[in-house]
Formats: structure tokens, C-alpha cells, sequence
């Protein structure tokens, strides 16, 4: 399969605070790959690089083989990218379907003389937009909800529907900035199912950071872990999850009960420094 | 007079000036949503909208070879009018974004207070400009046709009362209603408009949405500059008088009007232009026009201290 996102040797520096380190990755096209970590890690900040809120400090990020590096934000939009934010930022003050509609912005036409003159076309141009925004609605579980604002609806609401905003781009390839934080066990068992529909029904790629381990665990194909901006590990739920180096950058050394990885480099030099955590 | 033809009339009065200070306030309300700006040269821009008026107004019947507009025939005045106000409301809206692109966009970044100094700056600027165009003292601003000083009441319509109303004041309402309507059309119902509430409310999530950011908040200056020029040439026709200084009354009574109706929101400069007009109008009837500006910063204060987020404002969301 075809990759849709690389990076190569991707930094970012924050004055003396290296958040991400030389970082390689790759997503194939139609999977859903997952980025964990501890608190800190630089998961987000990635995030941000790959969105453009960020420029790298080194290294180079490519969708589908063009180069991302300073590619404002508005721009990675239309070439297909779209997220959702760890701390859901919704339009708070419009309503479901407007949040929606902003999200369509770059795929829209319409001129504002037309707009205020509505002419046909543009009238035409407006009546599928709310119509694409309604299925949207509905396709993330937020049917009948259009005029309600942002604001008001249920925090699991809110974050369906920043995920159909999101689509409302048009995306190839949605970033997912823990979809599920926040949530009981029975929003995030709908929000997965929602997910896995995502890739099923439209066909995109997925890339979500997440700290739910069963989320992560049940729906990813692949999974990267960083680790102080470091890779530390990548492979299928079933490697990440008896791999030693994991095991160390989330509970400390010495809670593997499997020998010290001597292949990974990522191994902590002094063990006794780490043996109070 | 009877107390309620003197109310009407101090409704009337006020109403008038009311609608030029929302036009301004609507400049301040906008930035202010958009970048969170006190753009304090905004008062400067409507100041030149007036001198720019002013210009048309005497240059085009010069190059005709008469003294004053009033003496253009009849059918002329309207295209006079209406060249004045788009000469006015276009080169406001294109100073108002080249300070923007010029003073404010390379501080984007920087704290909030370099970007308020600057404007300050920018507003210095602009009064010299206005200092050094038209002279120290205010300037006559002629009446474009002898009938806009006619009484509708009783001119036209022959009813007797004491009440005036001539065809200026009507032709205030006629020029800033449609503007106003025009605005909050361009804001509710199309796509830039959509992607100004949305940068707003949160400018990364908006770009986010494939919005281009620095053309949105140019938009913006665009806009709220336009305004600030229709609001010159109507100001300039009222009070016959245009002068380098009044950019700095007229700016604070708008900012005072933004700030009451709700800073930030558009229906609220309106609603605060329309009271801060009605409010100066009975101070100057009831007490005197030197307390004016006392009273209507008296209400600034009042309003900061028990309703500091405005009539319709509402508490902007901590932003993450």
C-alpha cells in the first residue's frame, strides 16, 4: 500500500526543549494509526507540525509526496488534512450546522457579491452545503441537533461534532487529538464504532492520538510510541503491548518483566536514577 | 415648547448622531472581535472620511466652474452624493487596511500592549494628516443642495408642529440603515462572513477549517474602514463642519458606544451608538454640551464597573 503521510528526521525545538526528535514515520493510505505516549511526550506537538500550526525545526513531513514544511494551515486543509483538538475548540457561538458550514469554507465557491445577491448558483451552492452539513449531522450521531448551539450540546456531543466539522473539509487523511478523553466507557465504545466508520463508509486514513489503551489497542493497525519526543517503539497492538521499552516509558524500569530491549537504543543509561519513580 | 415635542426632538437629535457613532462603533466592535484591538486610530480614519467627502464635495463643482455644490443643477446632487460616499468609504477601507498590514499585522505576535501603542501611533499620524490637509480650524462642509435644511413636517408636508426634521436627518437614516442591514447581511449569510465569526471565536481552529487567516482580519479592516468613511461623509452633512480634531470626540464616543453595547458584538455597537447619541443629545439640551462628554464617559465608567462585558456582550472564552 501507498503511504499518505512521511516524515523523516522530523524536530521541533521549543528554545532549549526539544519536544520532538528526529522523528520517522510513515501512514499508509485506508488505516488508522495511533501515536501514544506519556503526558509530555510531544504527541501533540507532532500533531501541530503535520496540521502547520507548527513549523518543523528540522526534517521534512510529506503527504502524499508533496512537502508540508510551511505550508500554512488553511492550505494543508485543502490539500486534504483536517483535525480535531485535544481540548475540543468548537465555534461555541454558532450552531451545530454553522460549525459545519465554517468547515466547508474552502470547498465553497460562492462569491460574496453573489452570496448577498443570491443568484441561482449560488442559492443551488448553499442548498447542498446545508444539505452534505445535515448528512454530516446525522453520519456522526448528531441528527435533529442543527440549530443547537455549540455551546449547549452535551460534551460527547461536542465532540461528534468537531469530528464533523472536520469532515466537512473533505478530508483524505483526519488527525484525531484524543477523541476520547473525558469520555464513560459507553461514549467511548460508540466514538471507536464511529471511528472504525470513518475509514469503513468514507474511506479515510486515521491517525489519532490517544491515551484510552483499549481504544488504541482495539482499532489501530499500527502504533507509534514517543517518549520525551523520542520513537521509541512501533509495530501492531501486539508488539506495542509486550514491548519492553513501552512498558519502561510508562510505568519506569523495572516494571517489564521482560530483560531490557539491548536493539532499541532507547534503553535509560542509569538504572538506578530511575528506580524511585 | 411642550415637554414632548422637546423629547421627540432630543430623541430625533440624538437618533442622528447615534447613527454615525454605530457606524464608527461597528469599525471598533469588528477588529476588537476579530483581533482583540483597541484599534485607537479608528476614530482618525472616520476624521478623514469627513476631509475626504469634503474634497469631492468642493473639487467637482470647481472643476465645473462653479463656487459651491448648491448651485449644481439639481439632478446632479445625487451623483455627487454618491461619488462623495464611495470615494470616502473606499479609501477608508483601504488606509484602514493598510494600517492594518502596515502597523498591527507584523505585531501579531507581539504582547498586547505593542499593538495598542502602535495605534496610538497610527492615530497620532493620521490627526497631522488631517492638521496639515485642511488647517487647524474646523472647515465649512456646504450643504450639496439648499432643500437638505427644508422641515419635512412643515415645508413639505405643511403640518404645523415644532418639531424639526429636515431632509438631512432623513438622509442620515437613509445612507446608515441600509449600511448597518448590509453588514449584518455580509456577516449572518455569506461565506467570508461565516469564516470572520469563526476566526472570532477561535482564529487556529478557524485556519483549521482552511480559512486563510491574514485575508479574513484584512476583511475586517476593509469593512469596518468602509463604515467609518459612510459615517464621515453623513457626519460632514449634518454638522456642516469637518475638522482635524474630531476623529478623537467622535472615536471615543464610538468606543464608548462598542463597549456598552458589548464589545465584540455587532448588534450591540448599534444598539450603543443609537443610546450613546440619544444620551449625549438630552445632556446637551438639559445640562450643557461642555458636560456632554463628561456624562458619556461618566457611563463608560458605570458600565465598566457593573456590566463590564456590555449590554449584549457576553465573557469571552478562556482561550486553551
Amino acid at each position: 500500500m501507498a503511504s499518505i503521510l512521511e516524515t523523516r528526521g522530523l524536530s521541533k525545538r521549543f528554545g532549549g526543549l526539544l519536544a520532538v526528535s528526529e522523528v520517522d514515520f510513515t501512514i499508509e493510505e485506508r488505516s488508522i494509526a495511533s501515536l501514544i505516549g506519556p503526558n509530555g511526550a510531544g504527541k501533540t506537538t507532532f500533531f501541530n507540525m503535520v496540521a502547520g500550526l507548527y513549523t518543523p525545526s528540522a526534517g521534512e513531513i510529506a503527504f502524499r509526496g508533496r512537502r508540508l514544511n510551511g505550508v500554512k494551515p488553511n492550505q494543508i486543509t485543502s490539500l486534504g488534512i483536517a483535525r480535531t483538538f485535544q481540548n475540543i475548540r468548537l465555534f461555541s457561538n454558532m450552531s451545530a450546522l454553522d460549525n459545519v458550514l465554517v468547515g466547508m469554507h474552502s470547498r465553497l465557491k460562492a462569491s460574496t457579491l453573489g452570496a448577498v445577491l443570491r443568484t441561482p448558483s449560488v442559492v443551488a451552492e448553499e442548498r447542498q452545503a446545508r444539505e452534505r452539513a445535515v448528512e454530516l449531522l446525522e453520519f456522526v450521531g448528531l441528527p435533529d441537533r442543527d440549530e443547537v448551539w455549540a455551546r449547549n450540546l452535551p460534551y460527547g456531543d461536542q465532540r461528534r461534532l468537531e469530528i464533523a466539522r472536520a469532515l466537512a473539509t473533505q478530508p483524505a487523511l483526519l488527525l484525531l487529538d484524543e477523541p476520547t478523553a473525558g469520555m464513560n466507557p459507553q461514549e467511548t465504545n460508540a466514538l471507536t464504532d464511529l471511528i472504525r466508520r470513518l475509514r469503513a463508509e468514507l474511506d479515510l486514513t486515521i491517525f489519532l492520538i490517544e491515551h484510552h489503551m483499549r481504544v488504541v489497542m482495539g482499532i489501530s493497525d499500527r502504533v507509534t510510541v514517543l517518549d520525551h519526543g523520542v520513537k521509541i517503539a512501533e509495530g501492531t497492538p501486539h508488539e506495542i503491548q509486550r514491548h519492553p521499552a513501552v512498558i519502561e516509558a510508562y510505568l519506569g524500569r523495572g516494571a517489564s518483566v521482560a530483560p531490557a530491549p539491548a536493539a532499541d537504543g532507547a534503553g535509560r543509561p542509569e538504572p538506578a536514577a530511575e528506580a524511585d519513580r | 415648547m411642550s415637554w414632548y415635542a422637546t423629547a421627540i426632538q432630543i430623541l430625533l437629535i440624538g437618533r442622528a448622531n447615534g447613527a454615525i457613532i454605530a457606524l464608527v462603533a461597528l469599525g471598533y466592535t469588528l477588529v476588537y472581535g476579530i483581533i482583540e484591538l483597541i484599534n485607537f486610530a479608528h476614530g482618525d480614519v472616520f476624521m478623514l472620511g469627513t476631509m475626504i467627502s469634503l474634497t469631492i464635495v468642493t473639487w467637482v463643482p470647481s472643476l465645473m466652474g462653479l463656487r459651491r455644490a448648491s448651485q449644481m443643477p439639481t439632478e446632479l446632487i445625487p451623483i455627487l452624493l454618491l461619488v462623495a460616499l464611495l470615494a470616502s468609504m473606499i479609501g477608508c477601507a483601504l488606509l484602514n487596511m493598510a494600517i492594518e498590514r502596515l502597523a498591527y499585522r507584523p505585531l501579531r505576535r507581539a504582547p498586547r500592549l505593542a499593538p495598542l501603542i502602535s495605534a496610538i501611533g497610527v492615530s497620532f499620524i493620521l490627526v497631522n494628516i488631517g492638521l496639515h490637509w485642511k488647517g487647524a480650524s474646523p472647515v465649512d462642509f456646504p450643504n450639496m443642495h439648499p432643500s437638505v435644511s427644508l422641515d419635512i413636517f412643515r415645508d413639505v408636508l405643511g403640518i404645523n408642529t415644532q418639531i424639526f426634521f429636515t431632509v438631512k436627518d432623513l438622509l442620515v437614516m437613509l445612507l446608515a440603515v441600509p449600511l448597518m442591514l448590509a453588514l449584518n447581511l455580509f456577516v449572518t449569510r455569506t461565506r467570508l462572513g461565516k469564516a470572520m465569526r469563526a476566526t472570532a471565536q477561535d482564529r487556529e481552529a478557524a485556519a483549521m477549517m482552511g480559512i486563510n487567516i491574514n485575508q479574513t482580519i484584512a476583511l475586517t479592516f476593509l469593512l469596518g474602514g468602509a463604515l467609518a468613511g459612510a459615517a464621515g461623509l453623513i457626519s460632514g452633512m449634518y454638522n456642516n463642519s469637518a475638522w482635524f480634531f474630531q476623529g478623537f470626540r467622535g472615536g471615543l464616543m464610538a468606543f464608548t458606544a462598542a463597549v456598552l453595547g458589548g464589545i465584540g458584538n455587532i448588534y450591540g455597537a448599534f444598539m450603543g451608538g443609537l443610546l450613546i447619541g440619544v444620551v449625549a443629545a438630552t445632556s446637551d439640551f438639559l445640562l450643557d454640551p461642555r458636560w456632554t462628554q463628561a456624562v458619556v464617559f461618566g457611563m463608560l465608567i458605570l458600565i465598566l464597573v457593573f456590566r463590564p462585558t456590555g449590554l449584549l456582550g457576553e465573557s469571552t472564552p478562556e482561550r486553551a
